[in-house]
């Protein structure tokens, strides 16, 4: 593989790393505070590249609206997901919301079957996306650049969140105890909520960057990158920021990285991936970022 | 102040609570001393809203506490130290801190209460960006002690805050919460350390198996032979 080849691959990659990272930051934001892995968490993400969809086809809005009102849509489906299926279970032991959130799962899909349709759909592309960027021999899509550019915003802007807004202290003193937090006079219900707003928002910027690259959308649509982003989650270290984003960086890596250096193997790409993650998990069993102060104190 | 009666807690099937009747009035320093499992605890958590009553009522100047959330009746006042700290070990010393006053919006008083609190704790101050759960049991203690008087209590419920601490950091303790009653803090005291919190009250209540069963002032119950021999050792 020649240097531009390479570079085009990484480019590629990184982008790729950086959506798998934001889908599996949802993950770990709403782990990190509330110990439930959301396995509804992709289809969140479906729903966001159809209220996109709709509000640019259906209702006609500009491309950059449609985006920012699919955002807001999924952040309050996420609220909702979240008030209707975990706030009720959470007094009872933690299985039970995981059962809830797979039932959500299905739920979200089959809805998408019967009111979107079965068939692909294809997500409006603008004009700006589309562009080939050539720099000598290295041929980039100008997507994975909006992608990598807008990506590491949201990073800058969750972690500002996290680290210095009132909100995002609430978030990181819940993690480790929801009844000391109410003695700070910390509103859990609304700290909850507000952390399913930020993940699924999260989501829905991925999803757009997503859809962007392959740009055919279908109510399944989910299932692979959510996969992709719980197991970068978990090899992160399930809860950790940082880990979530360095898993989905590093999985996006291998998606790309690893067909184009060893084209004859493309086949075995998954099996060749799992088997890495299985490396990393058995030398590091809490994942490469997790912490057993995550546990309770 | 504070005035409880008749108050019945359960915890699924169990009465942890059986009708107990208390007072706190203001300016004032109350123990609640008695064994494992007595009730203590849970009748601090009712208090705070972390548990709910099933009968009986908690007066708080004109609130009825028993029916308002945690963080309404933090904003009247009352806090509380949790047994055990219960410090958030990822954050550091001053966001601890910082996290006391939540509810707060006054910037400046609460720069004033930082540096108090750190004329009380100085090794808070040097503390101040490290990782809570880096700190020793006694700094942990006094970070939790910190932490609630950030949001500016006017009742301190202290639960077990001598549990696990060596005996020379438990007499610090005592002495802490001594001071911060002198600086204006009525405090409701929590211990299975019966001496010392006797020692240290004005009036003192006695829990067994969810029911009061004595009542006095300290002197009186550290004179008393039921208390001598059931929590004094003697």
């Amino acid at each position: 593989m020649g240097w531009s080849l390479f570079m085009q691959h990484l480019v590629n990659a990184i982008s790729l790393g950086f959506v798998f990272g934001l889908v599996a930051v949802g993950y770990a934001l709403v782990y990190g505070v509330v110990k439930l892995v959301n396995f509804a968490h992709g289809d969140v993400f479906m729903m966001a590249a159809y209220f996109m969809f709709y509000a640019s086809v259906l209702f006609g809005f500009p491309w950059l609206a449609a985006v920012i009102f699919g955002v807001v849509m999924t952040a309050l489906l996420g609220v909702g997901i979240e008030k209707v299926a975990y706030r009720p279970l959470r007094k009872y032991p933690r299985i039970n919301s995981l059962v809830s959130s797979i039932g959500m799962s299905f739920l979200l899909q089959n809805f998408a079957v019967v009111v979107f349709g079965g068939i692909q759909r294809s997500f409006p592309v603008p004009e700006m996306m589309r562009k080939t960027i050539i720099l000598g021999e290295v041929r980039i899509q100008a997507v994975s650049i909006y992608t990598i550019v807008f990506s590491i915003l949201m990073v800058l802007l969750l972690t500002f969140i996290l680290q210095k807004t009132k909100i995002g202290l609430a978030m990181r003193i819940l993690s480790t105890d929801f009844d000391t937090a109410r003695l700070m006079g910390i509103n859990v219900d609304n700290t909850i909520s507000f952390t399913f707003a930020l993940g699924s928002a999260l989501a829905a910027v991925s999803a757009v960057f997503y859809a962007l690259r392959y740009p055919q959308i279908f109510p399944f649509m989910g299932q692979y990158p959510g996969s992709r982003a719980f197991i970068a989650a978990v090899v992160g270290g399930i809860g950790s920021i940082k880990g979530a984003l360095i898993g989905g960086f590093l999985l996006g890596m291998l998606t790309v990285l690893l067909p184009a250096a060893f084209p004859e193997y493309s086949g075995y790409r998954e099996a060749l991936i799992f088997a890495l993650l299985v490396i990393v998990l058995v030398f590091k069993p809490n994942g490469l970022f997790g912490q057993e102060a995550g546990e309770k104190a | 102040m504070l005035e409880i009666t008749d108050l019945h807690v359960y915890y699924g099937g169990i009465h942890a609570i059986k009708g107990i009747s208390m007072k706190v009035e203001e300016g004032r320093i109350i123990s609640l001393i008695g064994a494992n499992g007595a009730g203590k605890s849970t009748t601090l958590r009712t208090i705070c809203g972390l548990k709910e009553a099933t009968k009986g009522s908690i007066k708080y100047e004109d609130a009825e506490l028993t029916k308002l959330d945690t963080s309404e009746i933090v904003k009247r006042g009352i806090t509380m130290v949790p047994e055990g700290r219960r410090i958030f070990p990822n954050l550091t010393t001053y966001e601890n801190l910082v996290a006391g006053a939540y509810l707060r919006k006054d910037k400046e008083e609460m720069r004033k209460d930082l540096e108090y609190i750190y004329g009380l704790f100085p090794v808070l101050k040097e503390r101040e960006t490290q990782r809570a759960g880096t700190l020793s049991g006694g700094e942990q203690q006094m970070l939790a002690i910190g932490r609630a008087l950030m949001s500016k209590p006017k009742l301190l419920l202290f639960d077990e805050p001598s549990l696990g601490l060596a005996p020379v950091l438990v007499k610090e303790v005592f002495q802490m919460i001594r001071r911060i009653h002198n600086d204006g803090v009525t405090i409701l005291l929590v211990e299975q350390n019966a001496y010392e919190a006797l020692k240290l009250c004005d009036y003192g209540y006695v829990l067994e198996t969810g029911s009061i069963v004595l009542q006095g002032t300290g002197k009186e119950l550290l004179e008393d032979e039921r208390v001598k021999k059931a929590y004094l050792g003697g």
